[in-house]
């Protein structure tokens, strides 16, 4: 879909959790994929006017540089929660959100520096006590006091969801692409910061960091004659062989059948 | 009663044209300002007519000679006009001087006519077309009212009537000469085209010289527009500029995005800025259109957007992206107007404005600002293909006398090949070379000229600060673009080197007997010329030399040397891939195997891969260096017997 054909929808205020990215090669500061994705589908849905980006974090220069990035999208401003990187910036974030207003909240997946958990959205929709929906692909209309949209699934499947305002949804590859980011409105962009109550993250006081090590891959061995049967292989569905569909279950009865699966599986010991 | 119409006519019609003078010029002068210097400028301006306007005009010799019929035979009459019958200075010599000077130009004018029986293509019909006409209105009724000052008749002969026929005529040819010159007739060329040369942008062009580099913007200046995105934002002698044109079409007739269907005509383009500072629609232009673009359907005015997102302004993105910046209109223009400057201007607009770079562009932007290089690579992996040549690196020996940069084909595995036989010329001259490794960045070339000048002078500004740190004395590349870049572009920002296109090094080293070469035995080898050495740089000597001091004699292609065909890579073309009805590298080959070449000797990674991208029949697509480098086999096998035996 072309973005000229979105209806842009009045009145709704949508606000775009951003970050500070890392370049996959080189490590520069960037603006991060997911989240610059998640400000073009709110890009799709208001005018850039309408349209906040919110970042909890420091505003060093190399930093600020990677955030402009966010405002050469054609957005004139960003605000910038001033918070140390010991802080838990959940309770900043939902504060600032709260006393906007914002009625939409987009978030990247998860962030590409830091913890990089893809936990914001989750705590942060569970602490604002919103709806949430993952892995967007598009939203496709907002109407009133819901909006339908696409949610990506494997393997290019889409499922069309009827979600409940306000909610925080997660953007992924899945989302288009965004736009160019151009200099000149990068450049003139205002950042606003703002002082805010700073919580200390503890959870995060206990845990001990190590660099991340590779994990080996399994190999997938295919043996195929021809092209025909590579192709097969490549595009082929993954076999669950041993799932179960249920249906009809109480709540309860669901939540013991995943758990004996995780049990079974090892994950929960 | 001419005595009495004649000097009314005259003065009217100057006055006029006077005041259209002071129109036209406050049109101009809505641009920005220029650092011009005007007195300079004005004294120059003969000089720049006759010789370097001239230079380019003679290209068509018999053009060349009915302008200076046509244009000297009306500059004499006009001013004798004024002084014989507007001053009714009474002198036969002057008579007779005027009468010369109109049957001169009559003569130029039956050349225009005949021109004009059946125009080529390039030509713009239209008001062009009643031009001769009006030249020879001018020149008979001026030659005829001039009979009785030079004595041949007796005043008053043929009574009231002829001389009333005669004054209509001669209106009508001061009002095309005049009153047209100054208020948008064909014959504003004269009026535009004299203070164009004057004021032009780059003066460093008259005299033989040479200006190519583009002009840096001001990244400082806040307030500065980046690039042009009205009308307005042109600077006053670009717009100017822009009101020179003939409408004489030999751009068109060069532009390869135009022969390939693109939708693209410089002509055109500077017609439509014409309009752009005049304000209306393109509804009367008489020329050939944009490729599969219908006039009359473009319009705009001073202060609006030169290019809309929806909808129509006085131009479409994709004509402004189908150039690739191969400045064939440029060295083509008798005009000497700068196309591919303000295509660029206009670029850094849609760039740094709208972050509207088509297809590929944004992504190549943002690998370039994020690694340093356009195809996102590793930068720590810019040596890998040299893993085994143990090239010496700058950082370690602190100078050398050759540096050899590498550009961004150090990437590219078809120019690795190239990379690796100039490596072994090197090697085989004993030239004391370094390499720059993993410090050297992208020149900045492809996002400059997509206009992305603030990733463009972040790459200069630190490519800069590298060189700074190392002492050598040339720069050698295989890249035209980079060697462009390093030599004529860098030194605004502070980088001044002195710098050599391969072909060039090479057949220094030639010259000096550093190689010990075969003789070539392979078959007919043509040579293409790219823009960015040839037009952008003048290199055409060079290249042949190389070749010539291997055995080979090139087989000359219909359009070489300066009028040498763009491969169709320049520009950012490949990454913005604005279609067609044909590529362009593919009539650049069917050129190649026109002359029934067996090998085309390239210097430029990007011409190669654009000629080696080319499918079906074609000659085999070969850079200078690998030539060479195939005829030392005996030189190399010396120096290891030396080495061993010592």
């Amino acid at each position: 879909m072309r973005r000229e054909d979105i209806k842009q929808v009045q009145g709704l205020k949508v606000a775009a959790l951003v970050s500070v990215g890392r370049h996959p090669v080189t490590g520069r500061p960037r603006r991060a994929d997911f989240d610059a994705r998640a400000v073009e589908m709110g890009l799709s849905l208001v005018a850039p006017e309408n349209m906040s980006l919110l970042h909890a974090g420091e505003c060093s220069p190399e930093r600020e540089s990677a955030l402009r990035g966010y405002l050469g999208m054609g957005i004139g401003a960003l605000d910038v929660l001033d918070q140390p990187p010991e802080a838990d910036i959940v309770p900043a974030l939902e504060a600032r959100l709260r006393e906007m207003g914002a009625r939409l909240v987009l978030c990247g997946a998860r962030g590409e520096m830091g913890e990089a958990s893809g936990l914001v959205p989750f705590l942060l929709a569970e602490r604002l006590g919103w709806s949430l929906v993952s892995g967007l692909a598009q939203i496709e209309s907002v109407d009133g006091d819901s909006m339908t949209v696409l949610q990506a699934l494997p393997r290019g499947q889409r499922r069309r969801l009827k979600v409940r305002l306000p909610a925080v949804v997660t953007v992924d590859a899945a989302a288009q692409a965004a736009r160019q980011s151009a200099y000149g409105p990068a450049r003139r962009g205002e950042l606003r910061r703002i002082e805010g109550e700073v919580t200390p993250d503890a959870a995060a006081r206990d845990w001990n960091t190590a660099p991340a090590k590779k994990r080996p891959k399994r190999l997938k061995i295919v043996k195929a004659a021809s092209a025909r049967d590579r192709f097969k292989a490549a595009a082929a569905k993954a076999e669950g062989g041993g799932g179960q569909v249920l249906t009809g279950l109480s709540p309860q009865a669901g939540a013991e059948a995943i758990l004996k699966l995780l049990r079974e599986e090892g994950v929960l010991r | 009663m001419l005595d009495v119409v004649l000097p009314i006519l005259i003065f009217a019609a100057l006055a006029l044209a006077l005041a259209g003078a002071l129109r036209r010029i406050g049109l101009w002068r809505q641009g920005r300002a220029a650092p011009v210097q005007l007195l300079a400028g004005l004294a120059a301006m003969p000089r720049r007519y006759l010789v370097d306007l001239h230079h380019v005009v003679a290209r068509d010799k018999v053009f060349a000679n009915t302008h200076v019929a046509t244009g000297g035979g009306f500059v004499l009459a006009a001013l004798l006009l004024i002084a014989v019958h507007g001053f009714g200075l009474e002198s036969r010599v002057l008579a007779w001087a005027l009468l010369a000077a109109t049957a001169v130009m009559f003569v130029g004018a039956l050349r225009v006519a005949a021109r004009r029986k059946d125009p080529p293509a390039r030509l713009s019909r239209g008001p062009w077309m009643r031009l001769p006409k009006s030249l020879f209105a001018f020149s008979v009724s001026v030659f005829l009212v001039t009979l009785p000052a030079a004595g041949v008749l007796p005043a008053g002969f043929g009574g009231w009537a002829l001389a009333a026929v005669l004054a209509l005529v001669v209106a009508w040819g001061l009002g095309e000469m005049f009153f047209g010159m100054t208020w948008g007739g064909p014959m504003k060329h004269a009026f535009a085209g004299a203070l164009h040369l004057a004021f032009h942008r780059r003066p460093e062009r008259f005299g033989g010289g040479r200006s190519t580099g583009l002009k840096p913007l001001d990244l400082n200046d806040a307030s500065a527009p980046l690039g042009v995105g009205k009308p307005v934002d042109f600077t006053w002698n670009q717009l100017l500029g822009f009101d020179a044109c003939v409408q004489c079409g030999r751009c068109e007739a060069m532009c390869p995005a135009f022969a390939a269907g693109q939708p693209l005509n410089p002509k055109k383009l500077i017609q439509d800025m014409v309009v752009g500072l005049a304000g209306g629609t393109d509804a009367a232009y008489a020329g050939s259109p944009y490729p599969g673009m219908p006039v009359g359907e473009h319009g705009g005015d001073v202060h609006s957007p030169i290019v809309l997102r929806e909808g129509r302004a006085l131009v479409d993105a994709d004509t402004l992206w189908s150039c690739t910046t191969c400045r064939a209109c440029v060295e083509e223009c008798p005009m000497m107007i700068e196309h591919v400057d303000a295509i660029v201007d206009m670029r850094r607009h849609l760039t740094m404005e709208h972050g509207n770079t088509p297809n590929k562009g944004g992504e190549v932007l943002e690998n370039l600002a994020a690694t340093d290089n356009p195809g996102g690579f590793d930068p720590a992996s810019r040596m890998n293909w040299a893993a085994d040549l143990d090239l010496p690196l700058i950082s370690a020996r602190g100078s050398a006398e050759v540096l050899l940069w590498l550009g961004d084909g150090a990437f590219d595995m078809r120019n690795q090949r190239t990379l690796r036989a100039l490596v072994k010329v090197l090697r085989a001259a004993k030239v004391d070379f370094a390499v720059l490794g993993n410090d050297e960045l992208d020149s900045g070339d492809v996002a400059r000229r997509l206009g992305d000048e603030a990733t463009f002078q972040s790459l200069a500004a630190r490519n800069i600060a590298t060189l700074a740190q190392y002492r050598f004395e040339h720069i050698v590349t295989c890249d035209p673009h980079s060697f462009h870049v390093l030599k004529n572009e860098y030194p605004a920002l502070g980088g001044h080197y002195d710098v050599s296109h391969h072909s060039t090094y090479i057949s220094q080293l030639m010259a000096a007997g550093r190689l010990a070469l075969g003789q070539w035995s392979g078959g007919k080898v043509t040579y293409h010329d790219p823009c960015y050495l040839g037009r952008y740089n003048g290199e055409y000597e060079a290249p042949r030399n190389a070749l010539k001091g291997i055995g080979i004699k090139v087989v000359e292609m219909e359009r070489s040397g300066f009028r040498s065909r763009c491969c169709g890579g320049g520009g950012g073309a490949p990454i913005t891939d604005i279609p067609g009805k044909q590529r362009i590298p593919d009539m650049r080959m069917a050129e190649i195997n026109a002359t029934g070449a067996d090998i085309v000797a390239v210097g430029c990674p990007q011409c190669t891969a654009m000629l080696e991208g080319v499918v079906g029949e074609r000659a085999e697509v070969l850079d200078i260096a690998e030539l060479v480098a195939a005829q030392l086999a005996a030189a190399p096998a010396q120096r290891v017997k030396e080495e061993v035996t010592a």
